[in-house]
């Protein structure tokens, strides 16, 4: 087990540095950062040049790498050109609004999508069971921004229950919310019923049965176990998409997180931002990822020994 | 056999709806065991031999379900038991264990949370902790170290340990009858020779009766007291051992004994039974086996024959059963 | 895995996938019916977009800016769906951004299931520091939440039709390329392929005549459950302002324009586009299941 903690740890760690060195390389992609930082605004070949030399641009590549790199390890990660303060506080400044709203949003999707996929499991092939997953295949294909939209339509607008945007107390979180788990939620619910579809009808359920026991206590402790594995990855990976900024949603709503700050960014192209954003983003879901693979190592003994 | 037989399974079917209207995997199904005797159930895949095991335990997959027949286990019906009742006989006194330890095994629980299970869906077998227990069942099928063993999970056993794990869970309930789904089928020869010898002694003390099932005539050979050979969801034949491989009566049982290689054998080329099993949804008219029989007449394509005494403890279900040579 | 108890039923003949499968209808068949004609009526307002819409889709009209829809009280049935802040008929705009959405989400299927399929194919045959390197990529790109590294790569080229494409390539590869890298490595080590080898037979010809067509299957149910999302990411782009660029008329984009005027009550303006879109990926989810339980519902894909 402890090694495959460590191999872990060292996966997460590199993986890490690899996605940091690519969101440095974005930049590049078009050859020309500073034009690329410039774009759209009139500037003269002199403040081209001057702008070139302060950002360190007219460097050799690789030096720049390491300054990069020399500044990611403090913490360092540029400054906003918009307010000349370090990119990576501002965006971490955001983090909390964003990670509220995932927690309260994967509260809201599991609380009704591990029930709704049980229940289809154990009614297999009744009405109930095509019902609700016809519901969720409806809700797995209404795209974000639309759910958030009707949302305020519906409840903001006509009934006037919260508030169609903006942060305050926790009537701002609800509607926002309840947009972002409506995608995971339905894929949840379909995952929970197909792993335990696949789980009923292994042998050892059979075994289970053949020894006496209870049908709650075959399904509720061998079969939750078992199907709770798969299910448990694709937990985990839409969370960790919702601490991805969950762009939509905050924009929709106007919720500070750090999505909105980083549409905001590029809407006034300040690109330290971005980057400093992305790899924020990114160095939570690969810490969610390995503490993922500590839960699995942890749920299936085969990992656990061998 | 002066004593009641301990179960008498009489004119069972088992129904599966399909598209193309219902099907029979278990068609009138009857046979007997009696109490401590090693019953073989013998046949081809597709023959009904585990739907009949399952329905036993009324344990049939659904959509499958149990449409007619009795199953009497020491004098009551088990198809008119209700729920509760059904539940302590399944792992008491009526036990099954599966053809793939590995897959019977729930592989995140340990073995020994398993076993014990058995014992807490049984409160009359408890005595103590169930722990305890449980580790000495491990010591009753022969698993080194048992007391250690009790925390393992499946994972970490060979087929053959895990083999005797759940043949432990089989019998952790003190059954009168040991329902074994080819449990020798997935392992190497050599543990197959353990598992029979496994299977024995627990007959032998705990004077548990067996079935056992399996597409190999040959390993009967060395475990049974009687065998019943199905094919095609019917009973074909039934009778003890010795009179079944000296003098088989049905035309199938003689075609499963002559493709059996053996030692000493001259041909080049094993003798197969042409044909296949016929499609359970399509049945042939009159005796299922005709179509593959060489000793088929006009009668058996006409008249499906029905399963007839035939000499002392046998039965036949043939218009021409092989003559005693 | 099924138990014992299966292989003693066969009550059936073996199921035999496509042919036999597409003839039986079930109630479940249905859904995939009406899907099925939605996505048909969706491709033809694609196709022919002039010939159904009753108005240009930019044609504007000051005076009959946000009108509701026909059948509601202050609506005109000359403007069945309503008209946006400009004037523009909603019917026709809806109509017209069919093509986009449809045009963009095939391309970047195909290009990304070709690249994916193409790079999966050597990292699986060739094995070594190829494998080890492609792989490792495959892993830090999803490493990071895909809406930010799209939005991030949009910020850098600038948006445009085209470079939506590619985004949503970079996006895409990844599942082609795993997938056609297992089926490569499973293969590979087969004795067909390895006699195939040592009669001389060049490489790239045993890939795309032996391992290639193993993998069609698959790669088409994989590339059908792909397109959903591919249209999200898309309309979600167009969304905020950084995938289909107006002129050209997208329904993420009609959602991002009528918004403000949601708060004042024009609900039209933005339902009918996101309904549009949800029409779109809803058929295409239950074509895309469908397609699956045909050619092999074995595939746990």
């Amino acid at each position: 087990m402890w090694r495959y903690i460590r191999r872990r740890l060292m996966l997460a760690v590199l993986t890490f540095w690899a996605v940091s060195t690519i969101v440095w390389g974005l930049l590049y992609l078009t050859g020309d950062p500073v034009a690329v930082l410039l774009a759209g605004t009139p500037a003269g070949q002199t403040d081209v040049e001057q702008l070139r030399h302060e950002l360190g641009f007219d460097q050799p590549l690789p030096i720049q790498y390491v300054h990069f790199l020399g500044g990611a390890v403090h913490g360092d990660l540029g400054k906003s050109l918009r307010s000349g303060e370090p990119a990576l506080q501002l965006v971490s400044r955001r983090v909390g609004f964003t990670v509220q709203l995932a927690i309260l949003a994967m509260s809201l999707a599991l609380l009704v999508s591990l029930p709704v996929g049980i229940v289809s499991a154990t009614l297999r092939g009744s009405l109930t069971d095509r019902t609700l997953m016809l519901l969720t295949m409806v809700g797995q294909s209404m795209p974000i921004f639309w759910v958030g939209l009707l949302m305020i339509a519906v409840f903001a607008v006509e009934l006037r229950w919260f508030p169609a945007g903006g942060a305050g107390g926790i009537k701002y979180l609800i509607l926002p919310a309840a947009t972002l788990a409506l995608y995971p939620m339905a894929r949840i619910a379909r995952l929970v019923r197909s792993s335990l579809v696949d789980v009923l009808n292994q042998d050892y359920i059979l075994a289970a049965r053949a020894r006496g026991l209870r049908e709650a206590l075959v399904v509720g402790k061998h079969a939750l176990k078992n199907a709770a594995l798969p299910v448990v990855t694709i937990v985990a990976l839409q969370f960790g998409y919702m601490l991805g900024g969950a762009v939509i949603t905050e924009t929709i709503f106007g919720w500070p997180g750090i999505g909105l700050f980083t549409v905001t960014a590029i809407h006034e192209r300040d690109f330290p931002v971005v980057q400093a954003a992305v790899v924020l983003a990114s160095g939570m879901f690969i810490v969610l990822n390995f503490l993922v693979d500590l839960l699995y190592g942890w749920l299936d003994p085969r990992i656990r020994f061998s | 056999m002066r004593e009641p037989p301990l179960l008498q399974v009489e004119d069972l079917r088992v129904e599966f709806p399909t598209p193309k209207g219902s099907v029979r995997a278990a068609d009138g199904v009857s046979f007997r065991v009696w109490p401590g005797e090693i019953v073989g159930l013998v046949g081809e895949s597709g023959c009904g031999k585990s739907v009949t095991t399952l329905a036993l335990l009324r344990l049939v997959r659904l959509p499958g379900r149990i449409s007619s027949g009795r199953i009497l286990f020491k004098g009551s019906d088990v198809l008119m038991l209700p729920e509760p009742e059904m539940r302590l006989l399944r792992g008491g006194e009526m036990a099954m264990i599966f053809q793939n330890p590995m897959t019977a095994l729930d592989p995140v629980f340990t073995v020994g949370d398993q076993i014990a299970e058995v014992f807490q869906a049984h409160p009359n077998l408890r005595t103590g902790d169930v722990r305890t227990a449980a580790a000495a069942i491990l010591e009753r099928v022969r698993i080194p170290n048992a007391k250690a063993q009790v925390n393992a999970y499946p994972h970490q056993f060979s087929g053959g340990m895990a083999q005797r794990v759940m043949i432990g869970m089989g019998v952790a309930g003190r059954p009168s009858l040991l329902i074994a789904d080819e449990p020798t089928t997935a392992l190497d020869v050599s543990v197959q020779a353990q598992i029979l010898d496994l299977l024995r002694a627990i007959r032998t003390e705990l004077h548990t009766a067996i079935i056992f099932i399996t597409h190999d005539l040959a390993i009967t050979a060395q475990l049974c007291d009687r065998i019943v050979v199905m094919y095609a969801g019917q009973v074909v034949e039934s009778s003890s051992t010795r009179d079944l491989f000296h003098a088989p009566r049905h035309p199938y049982t003689r075609g499963l004994l002559d493709s059996m290689p053996r030692l000493g054998q001259k041909r080049a080329r094993f003798a197969q039974i042409p044909g296949q099993p016929p499609d359970l949804g399509a049945l042939p008219v009159g005796c299922r086996f005709a179509p593959r029989c060489p000793r088929a007449e006009a009668r058996c394509r006409a008249e499906e024959p029905m399963l007839t005494p035939s000499g002392d403890a046998r039965e036949v279900r043939c218009h021409f059963p092989l003559e005693a040579p | 895995m099924t138990g014992p108890i299966a292989s003693s039923q066969s009550p059936i003949s073996v199921r035999e996938l496509t042919g036999r499968r597409l003839a039986r209808f079930r109630s479940g068949d249905v859904l995939v019916l009406i899907a099925f004609l939605m996505l048909a009526a969706i491709v033809i307002c694609a196709l022919i977009p002039a010939t159904l819409a009753p108005y240009p889709p930019n044609q504007q009209e000051i005076t009959l800016r946000l009108l509701p829809p026909g059948w509601m009280s202050r609506g005109d049935s000359a403007h069945l769906l309503g008209t946006d802040q400009l004037g523009r008929d909603l019917l026709s705009r809806v109509i017209h951004g069919a093509r986009i959405s449809l045009i963009v989400g095939l391309s970047a299927l195909a290009i990304s299931g070709i690249i994916g399929v193409a790079i999966g194919l050597l990292a699986g045959y060739y094995r070594g520091w190829l494998d080890d390197w492609i792989m490792r990529l495959a892993d830090v790109q999803l490493a990071i939440p895909y809406v930010l590294l799209a939005i991030a790569i949009i910020a850098v080229i600038g948006p445009s039709n085209v470079n939506v494409v590619l985004v949503l390539t970079v996006n895409g590869w990844v599942v082609y390329a795993r997938l056609a890298r297992g089926q490569a490595l499973s293969l590979r080590e087969r004795e067909f392929i390895q006699a195939y080898r040592a009669l001389g037979a060049r490489d790239w010809r045993i890939v795309l005549q032996h391992i290639l067509p193993n993998l069609l299957s698959a790669v088409i149910v994989v590339a059908s459950l792909e397109l959903a999302g591919i249209i999200t990411l898309e309309s979600s782009l167009s969304f905020l302002g950084l995938g289909i660029q107006p002129p050209t008329v997208s329904w993420g984009y009609m959602l991002a324009d009528g918004r403000t005027y949601l708060l004042g009550g024009a609900w039209w303006v933005v339902t009918f586009p996101g309904l549009a879109i949800t029409a779109t990926i809803l058929s295409i989810n239950v074509l895309a299941d469908w397609l699956r339980d045909v050619l092999d519902p074995r595939l746990k894909i």
